[in-house]
């Protein structure tokens, strides 16, 4: 378990994050959002010992990291694929932070093959990696010690589809045996599809946490039917506010199960009724950090 | 999404990482300093360094025995041929060992493996002395072999012009050297900045002081005790042996390494390592 209490980090100027609290549980994925600079990083900086907090604490499973004995075996961390030693092969990187650790080489061929990094790829130094097999490295780094603890900063970026999925899996498997894991990502489709839990931040303050549910069932719901007009229509009638989208679709920030009784008693069929889910990421995401988004973007 | 087309990345099984709970294994200072020293010669520039010293040693030593007079060849001439290079590559492979961790940014996974940053700095403070005694052996070994080829090619008898009280004070002057690269590494934290800043106090400042010497009486008197190029070419040629030379190594040794190095480790162990 992750606990970030009252967490602050001020610059000379500036706040990059301001009294964030929030927990991620084990056998939970806890999503990590925000725009560029809202203080994902810096957050997760601190939470590895990196930065120090002007206030506040991180600690994992109630330790802080400083004072974890051997902190590779418990907390698997990735936060800059890019940042290796250029002139040292994939293989020695390994190496080294098995040595680190303590852990047998053999580990090392182990984690080569969980990321599908082949032998002689791994005999190759890092200055000419891509970035994805960069981040193949790096998340083979985190998960050496065989950690019960996932920090991951952006881990999806830079991997091809069939990378994506298989990292999907992977975490997920993670987090099904009890594993607590915390991934921040821009890939809002991703973190949808994967997290459990879910973490906004803008500005350098939490702006909204909780299970994918409870956020997602507050983004609304999406409904189509043969004549939309009439559903709108029929809602509004009904008092509920909605937005006719130029795909036809109906959304309102009313919950399912109301958009469906106004139609069955407006009699009007139905095509689709769901929690704005596809696009509700998204739009929440956008609505919740508008104020902190540098496009100035009104949701 | 459909992936008809997508071949699993990975046959492994993904259960290949469970988390167990485990009992702790702390990390011991020796195991880190094995890292340490490994990580100075496992890349490309490490390696390079490494074999340089090598090669230039047995250079240094070939062009002793092809170009120098029959009357120097003796184990000094030699020693100084090979000793030049090593105190020119020594103090460079002492601030690349501290440096590439923020100038490569491995540092990011080497604090975050062990967030104690003082202890890391250590182990790396005995690999880096550990790596300068090896090496003054080697140019030791290698100028005793060109000695005694050379005074053999030469027809002339093979000279030991090196005390063994002197010997001592030439790996000294070498470990001052590394000490003041590793000093600037820490302090600099950036490979760049603590290559030039080497060059600046060790070719540059010696010649403004010694001019300042020139011109300012009272100064030629404190030069001694500040200029720690002037105390180490005194190691360099064994003529630390008063009580008062040793004290005035001292000092040098508080003002340009002890000193900053206090400073350097009390900002770096609570510096942002991005």
């Amino acid at each position: 378990m992750i606990t970030v209490d009252s967490l602050t980090r001020r610059y000379a100027g500036f706040t990059a994050v301001d009294n964030v609290s929030f927990t991620a549980q084990p056998g939970r994925v806890t999503g990590f959002l925000g725009p560029n600079g809202a203080g994902k990083s810096t957050t997760m900086r601190v939470m590895v010992g990196l930065t120090v907090p002007s206030s506040g604490t991180a600690t994992i499973n109630g330790a802080r990291f400083a004072d974890l004995p051997n902190p590779g075996l418990e907390v698997g961390v990735l936060l800059d694929a890019s940042a290796q030693h250029a002139g040292r092969t994939g293989r020695e990187i390994l190496g080294v932070a098995a040595d680190t650790m303590g852990l047998p080489r053999t580990r090392v061929d182990e984690m080569l093959e969980l990321v599908s990094l082949t032998q002689t790829e791994a005999k190759r130094r890092v200055r000419n990696y891509s970035l994805g097999m960069r981040q193949r490295l790096g998340i083979a780094t985190a998960l050496l010690g065989d950690p019960r603890v996932l920090i991951l900063d952006e881990p999806a970026n830079g991997l091809d589809p069939a990378g994506i999925r298989w990292m999907r899996d992977l975490l997920r498997g993670y987090a099904n045996q009890g594993g607590t894991v915390l991934l921040s990502s821009h890939l809002l489709h991703e973190i949808e599809v994967i997290a459990d839990d879910l973490v906004v931040i803008g500005n350098g303050r939490i702006v909204a946490s909780g299970t994918k549910e409870e956020l997602l069932a507050a983004a609304g719901t999406l409904a189509r039917s043969t004549s939309p007009r009439d559903l709108a229509h029929a809602l509004e009638q009904a008092g509920i506010p909605s937005t006719l989208a130029g795909d036809g679709s109906v959304r309102t920030d009313a919950d399912p199960a109301r958009v469906g009784a106004v139609a069955l008693a407006a009699g009007i069929p139905l095509t689709e009724l769901r929690s704005a889910e596809g696009a509700g990421l998204e739009d929440m995401f956008l609505s919740l950090t508008a104020d902190t988004q540098r496009e100035g973007v009104a949701a | 999404m459909t992936a008809t087309t997508v071949t699993p990345t990975s046959s492994t099984d993904i259960t290949a990482s469970v988390p167990v709970r485990r009992p702790d294994r702390s990390i011991s200072t020796a195991r880190l300093i094995k890292v340490e020293l490994r990580k100075m010669f496992d890349t490309r520039s490490g390696f390079w360094m490494l074999v340089s010293i090598g090669v230039l040693s047995v250079v240094a030593t070939g062009a002793v025995i092809i170009f120098a007079p029959d009357e120097v060849v003796t184990y000094d001439s030699f020693a100084t041929a090979i000793g030049f290079p090593m105190s020119v590559i020594l103090p460079m492979i002492a601030i690349l060992g501290v440096t590439s961790e923020w100038s490569q940014r491995s540092g990011l996974t080497t604090f975050t493996l062990v967030p104690s940053r003082g202890r890391v700095i250590g182990a790396k403070a005995i690999a880096t002395f550990l790596v300068g005694v090896v090496s003054m052996g080697v140019a030791f070994a290698v100028g005793a072999l060109g000695n005694l080829a050379g005074s053999a090619l030469a027809g002339v008898d093979t000279v030991w012009d090196i005390s063994l009280a002197t010997a001592p004070q030439i790996v000294l002057g070498n470990l001052v050297g590394m000490a003041i690269g590793f000093t600037l590494g820490v302090v600099l934290r950036n490979s760049a900045a603590a290559i030039v800043g080497y060059f600046v106090v060790s070719l540059v400042l010696p010649g403004i002081l010694a001019l300042l010497a020139g011109v300012r009486s009272w100064f030629a008197d404190l030069q001694p005790w500040i200029d720690w190029n002037y105390t180490q070419v005194e190691l360099f040629e064994g003529g630390t042996d008063t009580a008062r030379e040793w004290a005035m190594l001292g000092s040098t040794t508080a003002i340009w390494i002890a000193l900053p190095l206090v400073v350097g480790l009390l900002f770096l162990r609570r510096s942002e390592v991005k």
